[in-house]
């Protein structure tokens, strides 16, 4: 007996099903990342890979045989010419599932499926040039490009929502911060928190008016008389501990005693 | 074909009814040290879009 195929099946015919999870892959390579409902993404997850494999080797052979899975050609080109040597180094696991939970309306669980690896900066030299020339995948390319410029305005809502946060951005240069008006201006690369923080410098020393040390691996940071601040590279800087618990930093566990009933008050507020 | 050969009453019906319970969802903080909310377990948070470190949903 033949093994059965893994996971649900989807449509009302082997027909249908096919022609799903032919549309689901070329709508995958097409955008990089595309919204579907989890049982569908779990049935993609082994074809797109597969393909990807194909696009690796590289050769006419296998570009026919993903022509009989995905018919669009302009795909299919751009699975070669750029998914394939993107992945040349990762052997499989080309693809990510993250739930985002049910849909409204049928309560179907969703999911992201995306490929996993970002472009490189010459991948994204030709992004330019086919975004320049108008190819329907400049696209995906300004989707990558704006991600971390979404994290940017994630950290920026986030200090919105909480009062006691927003207020402390506000005092900030009150306090004394006659830096701060010059960083909040400066660009994204400067400021990877948002306001009241700086990208570490290339020399390692302490960008003017931003004292406070963020260790981005443990997610803690560092006041300047702390036994840890000295042993600490830096990978961000903050001017203020407000800045820093804004930014999603704390403080090493042996010194939150003080600060965790503030820190709790702050995050009832939030609530 | 088998068939009822009496109405149920209202009774039967409602302590029928009564052991359809509802369960309260699992939840557990956001591991996103600025986000905290509570969000159901190996789903991205709705509140800050991130799962697992990484930024999935625009929020």
């Amino acid at each position: 007996m033949p093994t059965p195929t893994r996971g649900p099946r989807l449509g009302g015919s082997p027909d249908h099903q096919r022609l799903i999870l032919a549309n689901l892959a070329t709508s995958l390579f097409e955008h990089g990342r595309i919204t579907t409902t989890v049982a569908k993404a779990k049935r993609l997850r082994p074809l797109a890979e597969r393909l990807v494999t194909f696009a690796k080797r590289g050769d006419l052979h296998a570009r026919r045989q993903v022509m009989t899975t995905i018919r669009d050609k302009d795909v299919v080109h751009h699975l070669f010419a750029e998914i394939g040597p993107r992945f040349s180094e990762r052997p499989g696991g080309y693809t990510r599932i993250v739930k985002i939970g049910p849909r409204k309306g049928d309560n179907a669980p969703m999911a992201v499926i995306e490929l996993v690896e970002a472009l490189t900066v010459a991948q994204e030299a030709v992004g330019e040039a086919e975004r320049a020339r108008g190819s329907r995948f400049a696209r995906d390319r300004r989707t990558v490009a704006a991600a971390p410029a979404a994290e940017d305005d994630t950290t920026v809502a986030q200090a919105a929502d909480s009062d006691d946060a927003a207020d402390a951005e506000v005092d900030a240069p009150v306090d004394g911060e006659p830096d701060m008006d010059v960083e909040e201006s400066a660009s994204d690369e400067q400021a990877p928190y948002g306001d009241g923080s700086h990208a570490a410098l290339e020399d390692g020393s302490m960008p003017k008016g931003f004292p406070i040390k963020g260790n981005e691996n443990s997610k803690l940071y560092h006041v300047p008389d702390s036994p840890f601040y000295d042993r600490t590279d830096a990978e961000v800087w903050f001017a203020d501990t407000d800045a820093a618990e804004t930014a999603g930093f704390e403080l090493p566990p042996s010194q939150q005693d003080d600060d965790s009933s503030a820190e709790e008050s702050a995050q009832d507020t939030k609530g | 074909m088998a068939v009822p050969k009496r109405r149920k009453s209202r009774s039967n019906t409602h302590s029928r009814r009564s052991q359809w319970k509802a369960t309260a969802t699992t939840l557990a903080p956001c591991p996103n040290r600025a986000c905290r909310q509570p969000k159901p377990p190996h789903i991205a948070c709705h509140n800050c879009g991130q799962y697992d470190g990484r930024q999935v949903i625009a929020v």
